[in-house]
Order: structure tokens, then sequence, then C-alpha cells
């Protein structure tokens, strides 16, 4: 049995070393941004010592920069300090919700988006979020960086694409084009504090008739991971989210959700509130694409 | 196992300490600075009762590693008061009987602070949005949200935001 280490390089190359080093000898190490899960696992679930290697000090990781046709957020910046930011909040007001419903006022202080992707909770609230604003991970190992789609990061339960030796440095996601905007709606048991049951994100695209042109749909909390709903898309595009249009998305939610029954609802519930959410998340961003929102 | 070595700055002032790597906040609070004000409830970051401040940022401290403190500021609820002069926060508490068993109290000065000092004039639904993490299983809620809301407004009390 091994013992605890913490270590909190300032530098990405000494961070990847560290990475690299354990790796090498199959020691096991464990990457922290917030904490606010790793925290928990380590009192609950698994308290088997590991080294901890905290990126927060690594500049890289708290940037967060609204250069040319891309906004690059950071892995360990703070929910608290990205849902504060007002540009982020006009850009993607879906995902900011996102960012918003996790956990309290404390949690928000120290969660972050880096985090909550990385932990790849199937109710992780930003993931869906994520997917329907095209973002990438930016991935850091000893050869560089490597960059990928979200949707392919997220592979089960708890897991994500991350090698040995490597870690998430940020996520860089396309600025809106015109006339585009995002919703995200989860269902929880309570109005506060809870784990989202059923999730839904939606970004749409209009052109000046109001008419969608271009969608993203994605379900949370319904399936291992969060998942892509290209039938909801078919149904959105080309109209003006009428009843209809709106019905066949929530239908084309609900049949491709797979989720559990459990404390927070039953299968069957999850199935049909996850349509619900769909439709209203798709409401809601239809509006605001037309700036009504 | 080599301890780390800690200096950070804790309601003020320059603190020293040693610490497990896998040694939270809150423990080295109680148990290493003898500041026991700040209470331990769940642990696992749910009720709010180890609520601190960081870089002026409100956190539970069960959730952060007393290393992760290295160079920065800690505030807790012993640095609220004025010597014998309790912060308004505490003062309204008193007032509005807004505290039975008191071990939920440090963790909601320091949330309530934190709230007031970034918006001095909250509404009722942003005061429990806001304290939605801190539990109380005494006073049912009602009387804390009253005191806060007779603290609403009042922004010549909260000027030093850190």
């Amino acid at each position: 049995m091994g013992s605890f280490a913490y270590t909190a390089p300032k530098k990405l190359e000494q961070a990847l070393a560290v990475l690299n080093k354990h790796a090498a000898e199959g020691n096991r190490i464990q990457v922290l941004a917030g904490g606010t899960d790793l925290l928990v696992q380590l009192k609950s679930i698994d308290s088997e010592p590991r080294t901890i290697l905290d990126i927060k000090k690594i500049a890289e990781t708290s940037q967060l920069t609204f250069d040319g046709d891309h906004v690059f957020i950071g892995s360990t910046i703070s929910c608290a300090v990205l849902y504060e930011n007002a540009e982020l909040k006009e850009m993607f007001p879906g995902l900011t919700e996102s960012i918003d419903l996790i956990g309290s006022t404390q949690i928000q202080g120290k969660a972050t988006l880096g985090g909550n992707l990385c932990n790849a909770s199937p109710a992780g609230d930003t993931i869906s979020a994520l997917f329907v604003n095209g973002a990438t991970c930016v991935i850091a190992n000893e050869s560089g960086l490597r960059e990928m789609p979200v949707d392919e990061f997220v592979v089960g339960v708890g897991r994500n694409a991350l090698q040995p030796g490597e870690l998430l440095l940020g996520l860089k996601l396309p600025k809106p084009a015109a006339n585009t905007s995002d919703a995200y709606l989860r269902f929880i048991p309570r109005t506060e504090m809870d784990i989202a049951v059923a999730g839904a994100a939606v970004s749409v695209s209009l052109d000046d008739n109001g008419v969608c042109v271009a969608a993203r749909v994605a379900i949370g909390a319904v399936a291992t991971t969060a998942l892509n709903v290209p039938a909801a898309v078919e149904a959105l595009v080309g109209s003006a989210l009428d009843a209809s249009a709106l019905q066949k998305a929530a239908e084309a939610s609900s049949a491709a959700s797979s989720p559990i029954s459990d404390k927070r609802g039953t299968e069957e519930f999850r199935r049909k509130i996850v349509g619900v959410l769909t439709k209203r998340a798709a409401t809601t961003a239809y509006a605001r694409a037309k700036g009504e929102g | 196992m080599s301890k780390i070595h800690v200096v950070t700055r804790v309601n003020d002032e320059k603190v020293e300490f040693l610490c497990e790597p896998q040694e939270t906040l809150l423990d080295v609070l109680r148990n290493k600075l003898n500041l026991t004000g700040t209470k331990e409830g769940c642990a696992t970051g749910d009720c709010g009762a180890c609520s601190v401040t960081l870089d002026g940022r409100l956190v539970c401290s069960c959730l952060t590693l007393a290393a992760e403190t290295k160079g920065k500021s800690v505030g807790t609820i012993e640095g609220v008061a004025d010597g014998d002069t309790l912060h308004p926060v505490q003062q309204k508490l008193l007032e509005h009987a807004a505290l039975q068993c008191g071990v939920c109290t440090p963790g909601y000065v320091i949330a309530i602070k934190a709230l007031l000092e970034k918006n001095p004039d909250p509404s009722e639904s942003e005061i429990r949005y806001w304290l939605a993490g801190n539990l109380c299983r005494c006073t049912g809620y009602d009387k804390i949200i009253t005191a806060v809301q007779d603290l609403a407004g009042q922004s010549d009390k909260f000027k030093e935001v850190v």
C-alpha cells in the first residue's frame, strides 16, 4: 500500500511529468480541480492512498478567453466565476444555466466545468449543454495538445477518454452564429440541491423568418452518458418550432432514452419527462434565438 | 509519509501549519489551529455547517484540502465579530432568535455575510437560493430568512467586500 501525496505544479510540463512518472511506475494518481467530487469519493467510496495532482495553479487551466471565433474555458475555473461572467452568459445562456444548477453556493465556489465533465456522471448538468454547443476538449499530454469532441469524451458512467499521462486543459466552444441560442432544463424532485432525474439541452439557429436552420439536442441522466438526439434535431430543423415539431422532438428524446428506475424516478417517468424537458428547452432556446428570451 | 508545510492567511493573520496530503481544511482549522467555530456536519458538502471563505469565495471547508490554501486567504467565523462587538449578521440572527442548537449558525453567518457583501439587497427568493446549501434542523428556516431580510438594503454595513 502506497501513501498519499499532494502536488500543485505551476507549469503544465511539470504536471505532465508527474502524470507520466506515475503511469510508468503503475502508481495511482488523481487530478484535482475543484475537489467537490474527489473529496467526497475519497471519504466515502475509495480512501486508498494516491497522489493528488492539483492542476489549479497551471495558468492555462484558469484562462477564459474570447479570442477569434472560439471561446476557451479553462478546466479549473469555478462555476461561480463562470456564472458571473456576463459575456459567457450572453453567448451561452443555456450552458451557464447548467453551470449554475450544480450544487449549492458553497459547491459553486469550488466545482469546475472541467471536473463536472471529467467526473462523467450520467446526470452531470453541464455535459449535455456542452454537447449542444459543439464543445471540443483540449487535452494535454507529453506530445502536445490534442482535441476531441465532447460527445466522444464521455465514454461511460464515471469514465472519460483521457489516457494515462493526460489531463483536460479546457474546453473550446465555437462562438454562436447569428440568431442562435441554447437552453438547458432538468427535473429534480425539489427546487434546489439535487441531482437531475432527467435533463435536456437544446441549441437552435434561425433564419430571418424564424425558421430553424440548424439545431442540436442532447439529453442527460437517462442513459449511461449524455446522448445526442439526431431524430429530435430532424424534427426541429425546417420548422418554426410549432406544436407538431416540438411534439416530434419530445417523442424522439423519449425514444432515445434508456433510463433506470431508482429512488429519484422510475424508468417510465424519466422517459416521459425527458421529452417534456426537450420541448420546453427548445421553446426557450427558440425565444432566445429570436432575441425574445 | 511526508507532511506538507503550508503558509496561508486565516482571518487576515499569517498562519503556518503542517498537514497530511489528504487532510481537509476543516480538520486543520479545528484540530491544528484550534478554530473550532467552524463545524463539521455531513463532511460531504451537503449541509454548509463548515462554510468558510477562500479568497473571498464561499466554499465548504470539508471539500477543500488544507494544502490547497497555500498562499490564499481563509475567512472563518472567528474573524467575523470585532472583539466583543457582534457583526450585524450575528446581531440580527440573535434578535430574530434564528438559532437553537447553533451547530449550523457559524456556517450561516459566513454564508449570509458573503451574500450581503455581493448583493446588499437580496430578494427573499435570492436569499433562499443562496442559502439552499445551509441546512438547519431546528429553526424551520423562517427566522433565518426573516433575519436576512431585515438586513437587506443596508449596504453601508457590508462595504468590506474582500
